[in-house]
């Protein structure tokens, strides 16, 4: 009993400052890629061309966030030092489209609607479906609930069943043995309910787009809400994504 | 009889294809089934295709020689007398090879698929299920126990906390568990076959399990660079150590955590929640992803630390490590703790040597068995970490194994950054060579983690095995459960904490 005492004593308060504060990110934390076209040498396409997943569109001057990995492949390969990854942590986006980087510039995601946002705005129920997802964003989105993040003081929290749901978050690029499943999770929640897609795999499949054993993503099987990219998103991304839907940013900022 | 000749390797090189004895299959029964009796044990046996027929490679691990073994057979057929009512170890493998070149193994005790992915192979369904159909995931016979109040639960694939997808049916009376069948698949997205032909990027290798992002890219990129002749500068082989030693400490703190989570014994629960996230925010510090996602690449590592990131480093690790050793602690002090973790979910080391468990599992039975000191690769040759073994292999062994891991790991951490090698971090890494073979075995902190690149003619990779602790230790939780209550199914599984993915590919 003293020792536990003592041990709480010891480890501190730990919860962070966080939407207060800025968060701590890694110094290395790579986010957005950002082509500095300026110094493209003529005709290059080395960065669009190294991309695994495709996301570099060089003629349409587009990064697609939602296939981006955040990986190191365009800046490695860009001959001239022009591809930089950035350090923007604030990724989300209500739509697919809205992930597509002109310039570094995304439409971050607006809180929902009215109705919605009166009836999830104060507490959100969400259910986790993994439906292909590594155990990494599963992870990171675990990793809310603990002290650090602790999920719980923003009203949002993850239940057990999608009956006791307001909503579902989704994780994997839905493997064709996941796809009943998920259909069957997503009934089970009552409407209204929103979706919520975590990670490369879950807004476009991620390194597995285009294997036929995988759909390519929550969307093909259910409407979705929400698009958090990453491989896997940091944790703050989540968050700030989640805070964005329910209107907690605006409120926090404002008081 | 008389001797089986197999060739003896180390893990982490390669050799010609042609040096690697082609057996019959009588042989290769032999080779199996004399393992246990020669102290070896089964790491991979697996198809590829040759002409219109199956070529087995069988890849046996000799931990006190500190050798592989790897022999092949051509089947002739589309059936072979199955090996495991006399080794068990290879049920697994059995059911892949009839799932995915629709041999039959024929007498084995349970023959259901794997993955219930679409075979490699058109032909006869050795499941009896109609030809050319797509798979059902999850529809299969099921072990029943039947009689008088005997009740059935199913559970998954959607889970009640933030995990992977997997369905268990346990057969019960009351509370006591009689038997539990874990039935998995949901999780395949064909990671094997899309490695085949050129080398591909890392990606598929890194979300092979995300938890076991270094663990099993290190695996890959040991296996390309055995196949292409690249020399890993020392300073990479020691920093990717540490990434792995990294990945062992988050995973084993996260898991001591929820251990203490499922038995309700609340502040160690809480404490290592957030210590887990201070060793992945460790690997972020190296690479800037905390799962170490682009850190090992063919050739060596993609981010060199300078000595002010060092000292970050190591001041970072006493930090984490006073916390950690502090929160642990508790456990081992904790009555309650200690009645719920002792002699429940025990696997004795008879059915885990029988099952061919790995890892932190195998070594809680008793079993020595870790690749860091039986295959070592990379700096492992050099720094040596002691073996942690338990004896008991209940949930308190695998709990004290991982606490006595953590310490280990920290020593080794805080070594390899004081004394980290001078030098470039990262080598060109040449293209495979053609018709080599190597076994790539990495100690994940799950166990053994084996890869098995085969290069064909053209110095594609031919074929392209991976073997997922998991994949071997499921069984063991499946065993654990035995005799159990059902309200400590969660605390078993923790125990382990198998991948999914790892197993689904």
């Amino acid at each position: 009993m003293f020792r536990a005492i003592y041990a709480r004593l010891k480890q501190g308060h730990r919860t962070a400052r966080y939407p207060k504060e800025a968060p701590a990110l890694p110094d290395r934390f790579r986010g957005p890629p950002a082509i500095d076209l300026a110094k493209c040498p003529a005709g290059c396409q080395s960065c669009a061309e190294s991309c695994g997943t495709g996301a570099i569109d060089l003629k349409a001057q587009a990064v697609d966030l939602g296939r981006c990995l955040f990986c190191t492949d365009c800046s490695n390969a860009c001959p001239a030092g022009a591809v930089t990854l950035g350090k923007e942590y604030r990724l989300a986006t209500r739509t697919r489209e809205g992930l597509v980087s002109h310039q570094g510039m995304i439409e971050l995601a607006q809180p929902l609607e009215k109705r919605l946002r009166s009836l999830f705005g104060r507490s959100l129920k969400l259910r986790q479906v993994s439906a292909g997802g590594c155990n990494a964003c599963e992870a990171d989105v675990n990793v809310l609930s603990t002290v650090v993040f602790d999920l719980g003081r923003f009203g949002i929290q993850v239940v057990a069943s999608p009956r006791h749901a307001d909503g579902l978050l989704i994780t994997g690029p839905v493997t064709e043995n996941m796809k009943l499943a998920l259909e069957k999770t997503y009934q089970a929640c009552s409407p209204p309910r929103i979706v919520i897609a975590v990670g490369a795999c879950a807004i476009a499949g991620g390194p597995f787009a285009g294997h036929p054993e995988v759909l390519g993503g929550a969307a093909s099987v259910v409407p979705v809400d929400l698009f958090i990219p990453g491989c896997p998103p940091h944790p703050y991304t989540i968050l700030d994504g989640l805070l964005r839907l329910t209107g907690k940013l605006e409120e926090r900022a404002a008081s | 009889m008389s001797e089986i000749s197999l060739l003896a390797m180390p893990s982490g090189r390669a050799r010609p294809l042609d040096k690697v004895p082609r057996l019959s299959m009588a042989q290769l029964r032999q080779a199996v089934l004399e393992a246990p009796s020669r102290e070896r044990r089964v790491s991979a046996l697996f198809g590829r295709p040759a002409g219109d027929k199956v070529e087995l490679i069988l890849v046996l691990s000799a931990d006190q020689d500190g050798v592989v073994e790897v022999g092949r057979a051509e089947v002739e057929g589309r059936s072979f007398p199955s090996m495991t009512p006399d080794c068990p170890q290879v049920h697994l493998f059995e059911r892949e090879l009839a799932e995915l070149w629709g041999l039959k193994p024929e007498g084995h005790p349970w023959l259901k698929p794997v993955r219930f992915q679409r075979p490699l192979r058109p032909g006869p369904d050795p499941f009896g299920r109609p030809e050319g159909s797509a798979p059902q995931v999850g529809v299969t016979n099921f072990f029943r126990v039947e009689g008088e109040e005997i009740h059935e639960v199913a559970v998954g694939p959607v889970h009640a906390g933030v995990i992977e997808p997997g369905h268990f049916r346990f057969q019960c009376h009351g509370e006591h568990v009689f038997h539990l069948e874990i039935s998995l698949g949901y999780q395949h997205r064909g990671i094997e076959r899309a490695l085949l032909g050129s080398p591909r990027p890392l990606h598929l290798m890194e979300c092979a399990a995300g938890d076991t992002t270094i663990g099993h890219a290190s695996a890959y990129c040991q296996a390309l660079e055995a196949l292409g002749g690249a020399k890993v500068p020392a300073r990479a082989r020691a920093l990717r150590g540490i990434a792995l030693e990294l990945e062992r400490l988050a995973n084993h703190t996260g898991d001591l955590g929820a251990l203490a989570g499922d038995v309700g014994y609340l502040p160690t629960a809480s404490f290592c929640g957030r210590l887990r996230g201070d060793f992945l925010n460790m690997t972020a510090h190296l690479c800037g992803n905390r799962f170490g996602r682009s850190l090992v690449v063919p050739g060596g590592v993609d981010f060199d630390v300078d000595e002010a990131r060092i000292e970050q480093l190591l001041t970072r690790l006493e930090a984490a490590w006073r916390d950690v050793s502090g929160a642990v602690g508790l456990l081992w002090t904790s009555a309650s703790v200690q009645a719920r973790f002792e002699e429940t979910g025990a696997v004795s080391t008879k059915i885990a040597g029988e099952l061919g468990l790995v890892g932190p599992a195998a070594r809680a039975s008793g079993l020595r068995r870790d690749v860091r000191k039986t295959h070592p690769s990379g700096i492992f040759q050099f720094a040596h970490i002691p073996i942690s073994l338990m004896h008991a292999g209940d949930v308190f062994s695998r709990a004290y194994v991982r606490a006595l891991e953590i310490e280990r790991s920290v020593a080794f951490i805080r070594n390899q950054l004081k004394e980290l090698p001078k030098g470039p971090a990262k080598e060109k890494c040449p293209p495979p060579a053609p018709n080599l073979l190597c076994v790539s075995l990495v100690e994940g902190w799950r166990g053994e983690i084996c890869h098995v690149a085969l290069t064909g003619e053209d110095g594609k990779l031919a074929s392209y095995k991976v073997v997922d602790p998991s994949f071997h230790n499921w069984t063991g939780l499946a065993m654990a459960l035995r005799d159990q209550q059902i309200s400590d199914f969660p605390l078993c599984n923790k125990s382990f904490n198998l991948s999914y993915c790892g197993y689904d590919l």
